[in-house]
């Protein structure tokens, strides 16, 4: 049976990790090669790594890092952030990622999609989408969540997956954060409506949301960042759970 | 084992390097290349595959790879793409393979989602490549297109269907799913390889 997916997220600054780690047995704990082999071994299914890099220049860094993680981790692992050319995707694939995320260049440009589907094959592009829910409707916003765009988030995610977009990474912004569980309603609808596959994202704050954001909403995959780098939730543990409630994971 | 010469397969098609790190993290060191000669003298070869069939078929033309893999002796290992162009053709874009497998390769239908993505289980193993495997472990699959279950079978995996996960036709083997991408199964699975 296929298994549901639990995806760790870390931000990668400067080929580094940003956010304070408590990780006991790393030496390192800004080390992304470190804290990914640290994450593989505990029972992640994947790794996304987000590169929050303010500028073009400091593309090396991110490269050199991928290359490293490549080499030590033995499950698969997604890059996003800033990558807005097949030129980038080439890069990042070449030294060793499995899929790329777009957000932001992917709105401004939807061609991108298609352009790199064609190039690279769906299985490695992953849609990344930022949304809020108002009084009428979800609306997609750019940058991280700051600028808001006009974009109905249901009339984007179907043009995504008409253009080749392999896979569907979906964070509320209602949500992320706030630790009260993921956008399932709107995940539900989401999942139903696609037929690609869709990560959850953004609210998880303990194991019960896990569960919920698979049975209430379909989700494929749920990623989250803080509950696993902080230690609030242990991959085995929250494995065990999912387990106990009949939902298929890899143990 | 260690000083064995191992080729991977490289002819433009998808993520090789990560099959190269992963032969690296048990201990092998494989060499990249499109060259025919190398590929021939190589102890065993690795056919690795990600991307679109037909365009892959065409890369394999360019430098007459076509005609040479089905003519190898050595143990040759088919991953992902690389299985599904071993077997007689493929739904996708029509396209001819290499006639090893004497089964067609199709496209899964969409009562569920397609890509088949992540973690599944592999049952009914057989031959030396998965009989250290435990029936039903885990292992990554990320594909549009299956290999229905067949003589040649020696694992099968459901997904919509019942498919190959892995297919043995005397000193050809294949896998559908990512042994380079499937943990520590996964290194198993390369490392029976090497063995064999």
């Amino acid at each position: 049976m296929l298994a549901k997916r639990i995806i760790p997220c870390l931000d990668i600054k400067d080929g580094r990790t940003v956010k304070g780690i408590n990780f006991v047995d790393l030496k390192d704990a800004g080390d992304p090669v470190e804290l990914a082999k640290a994450y593989a071994e505990q029972g992640a299914d994947e790794l996304v790594f987000l590169d929050i890099t303010a500028t073009h220049e400091k593309r090396k860094p991110l490269l050199d890092m991928v290359a490293k993680v490549a080499q030590v981790l033995n499950i698969p692992f997604t890059v996003g952030g800033g990558i807005s050319s097949c030129d980038d995707v080439d890069q990042i694939l070449k030294a060793g990622a499995d899929k790329i995320a777009i957000n932001s260049s992917a709105i401004r440009n939807p061609e991108l999609i298609t352009e790199l589907a064609n190039r690279f094959g769906s299985q490695c592009v992953v849609l990344a989408v930022d949304a809020r829910e108002t009084e009428k409707d979800w609306e997609v916003y750019l940058n991280g969540g700051r600028i808001p765009t006009g974009i109905k988030l249901y009339d984007w995610l179907l043009e995504a997956e008409r253009r080749g977009a392999g896979e569907i990474l979906f964070t509320s912004m209602n949500h992320d954060g706030t630790k009260n569980g993921f956008a399932n309603k709107a995940l539900a609808k989401i999942s139903q409506m696609i037929n690609i596959p869709l990560i959850a994202s953004g609210g998880a704050g303990c194991m019960k949301d896990f569960a919920d954001t698979f049975t209430e909403g379909k989700a494929d995959a749920a990623l989250a960042a803080s509950v696993f780098h902080y230690k609030e939730i242990e991959i085995p543990e929250l494995k065990q759970f999912l387990r106990e409630n009949n939902i298929p994971v890899r143990l | 084992m260690n000083n064995q010469n191992i080729v991977i397969i490289d002819y433009d098609a998808g993520n090789v390097q990560s099959v190269k790190y992963a032969l690296e993290r048990i201990g092998i060191s494989a060499e990249l290349s499109d060259d025919v000669d190398k590929i021939t003298k190589a102890d065993k070869v690795i056919f690795p595959g990600v991307g679109e069939a037909a365009w892959a078929m065409k890369m394999l033309q360019k430098n007459g790879l076509d005609e040479l893999i089905p003519q190898l002796k050595q143990p040759v290992l088919g991953i992902c793409l690389g299985m599904q162009l071993m077997c007689e053709s493929s739904e996708e874009s029509h396209t001819k393979g290499l006639g090893i497998f004497p089964v067609k390769t199709l496209k899964f239908p969409a009562e569920n989602k397609v890509p088949h993505m992540g973690w599944n289980q592999i049952k009914e193993l057989k031959g030396e490549l998965l009989n250290s495997i435990t029936t039903e472990s885990f292992v990554y699959f990320v594909h549009s297109y299956f290999v229905p279950v067949n003589e040649y079978t020696v694992a099968e995996t459901n997904y919509i269907r019942n498919f190959s996960a892995s297919l043995q036709r005397d000193n050809f083997y294949a896998c559908q799913f990512h042994p380079e991408k499937s943990g520590d199964i996964g290194q198993e699975i390369l490392s029976n390889f090497v063995k064999l």
